[in-house]
């Protein structure tokens, strides 16, 4: 992991850093040592006070992407926390299972999230108070099983947008980036997983529903925000739908998944955070 | 490492109790350099963003040569679902391949070679098990290369493939054993990300084809 580079970025970006040499090849030297005695797990949280030292300040925008995540990783956790409550909504042990991997990847993302921030220099947000209904949707998310699925489904597929939509936010920050990056991709697995849970419902089998998003296609009405402008087959000006026999336009849009804006995953995210 | 160094970088980073011992990070260190990559010779790969997207192109031409012969020739017992989410997968690989080979152009790398000699592909087993090494690979290649992106459609490219990835790998752990979608993570929850020197190391097996992986940023 090349840490250095961050230092050789925030030079670019502040040209006094450069007159304090002396601090950054300190810092520097010590942050390649850093990295040979702690964990990946540590990385944020050293990465934190490394740039406060160094620089004073953490830039606020990726801080704002740090709180933007934890808000949707305190939904998560806390929605899956609850679920596993409910041991008897579960048919099989199977699927209990499931939920409790998730439920503790999702908890492990938030403590991750909180200790990067407040190493960082920043404050993470406050846990907002959450309904599960959906507010005004109303939905039987604790009572009824393909409910529970639903809601789960929306959260991840929606979580791996949000994500896509800030990498680029975190490019200045290359060890952050890569973290979220991980992060990003477990609720892609777990978006797969939901996904195929719902497909081999044994009560309403969803033979349609693969563990890839096909065009904008979903089967829930209240969840199609989650799923807007999947539908898209032109990437960076390249069509993909026929680049090949045997990519169709479906193919084409399950090959790419988009990114949602904050706004729109806020919007979605908003109808299960009490006003 | 003396303990007195230690202790002093404890001290800077303020992480006495967050200190396990980690070898993983110095195989990632600039100076530890690459794996078995020859400097110089082989295919290259270009410099800057064109080397990491044909970093990217290279194992999509493996991914998609490797479902295309699974789908050619399916392993004894295939199931009707399995050979529909194969095909898909298939299909998206063969997407992302002619992708970055439009996306490159004139840069883009020749067609590699590819030597599956080593998987029976008359076995359920050993295609699943090849599948999710592969998807695994390629998860933790697209994460590992994301910081050396530098231009930002890039990275929003490559984070649109990753997740696709990810969801593949997802299923693929799932035919091997339900539940295991993404067992692998580590105890932060976070995916795997592998530096370029890895992954080549890791897919040389199956790679026919000399690659000069020197040009990738590190």
């Amino acid at each position: 992991m090349n840490l250095q580079n961050i230092f050789s970025e925030l030079e670019k970006q502040d040209a006094e850093l450069s007159g304090r040499l002396d601090t950054r090849r300190d810092a520097m030297k010590q942050f390649r040592n850093i990295g040979r005695v702690l964990a990946l797990s540590a990385i944020p949280l050293a990465l934190g006070s490394m740039l406060k030292k160094a620089y004073g300040r953490t830039p606020q925008d990726v801080l704002g992407v740090l709180n933007y995540a934890l808000t949707l990783e305190y939904l998560e956790a806390e929605f899956y926390a609850t679920a596993i409550t409910k041991t008897s909504l579960f048919p099989t042990p199977a699927a209990l299972g499931a939920f409790t991997t998730i439920a503790n990847h999702e908890a492990a993302h938030v403590a991750l999230l909180k200790s990067a921030i407040t190493g960082a220099g920043g404050t993470p947000v406050t846990k907002p108070t959450f309904d599960f209904a959906g507010g005004a949707l109303n939905l039987p998310t604790f009572t009824d099983y393909p409910t529970l699925l639903t809601v789960a489904q929306a959260f991840e597929d929606t979580g791996v947008r949000a994500y896509k939509g800030k990498a680029t936010v975190l490019m200045e920050n290359p060890a952050v980036l890569t973290v979220a990056l991980q992060i990003h991709s477990v609720e892609a697995r777990h978006a797969a997983h939901l996904r195929y849970m719902r497909r081999n419902l044994a009560s309403a089998p969803q033979p349609a529903l693969k563990p890839w998003i096909t065009n904008a296609e979903n089967n829930v009405a209240i969840i199609q925000p989650v799923y807007a402008g999947e539908d898209n087959d032109v990437q960076a000006g390249v069509t993909i739908t026929g680049i090949a026999t045997e990519v169709n336009k479906a193919a084409a849009t399950e090959a790419f998944d988009e990114f949602l804006t904050e706004d729109a995953v806020l919007a979605i995210a908003g109808n299960f955070i009490k006003k | 490492m003396p303990n007195v160094h230690r202790r002093t970088f404890l001290k800077y980073a303020g992480l006495g109790a967050a200190v396990i011992t980690a070898g993983s990070l110095a195989a990632c260190s600039s100076e530890d350099g690459g794996g078995d990559i020859t400097p110089g010779t082989g295919v290259s790969l270009g410099s800057g963003d064109f080397a990491v997207l044909n970093y990217a192109f290279a194992l999509e031409q493996l991914e998609a040569a490797f479902y295309t012969q699974v789908v050619a020739t399916p392993y004894t017992g295939i199931s009707d679902v399995e050979r529909i989410f194969l095909t898909d997968i298939r299909n998206h690989e063969i997407a992302h391949r002619e992708f970055f080979r439009k996306a490159l152009g004139t840069n883009a790398i020749p067609n590699l070679t590819v030597d599956f000699s080593t998987i029976d592909f008359t076995s359920r087993d050993k295609v699943l098990a090849a599948a999710k090494t592969f998807e695994d690979l390629g998860v933790a290649a697209y994460n590992g290369a994301g910081k050396f992106i530098t231009t930002p459609n890039y990275l929003v490219l490559a984070g649109k493939i990753v997740s696709v990835e990810a969801r593949h790998a997802a299923l693929i752990r799932d035919l091997i054993s339900n539940g295991s979608f993404a067992s692998d993570a580590d105890s932060n929850g976070l995916d795997f990300a592998k530096t370029p020197q890895d992954v080549f190391a890791a897919a040389k097996v199956y790679i026919k084809t000399e690659i000069d992986a020197t040009t990738l940023p590190k």
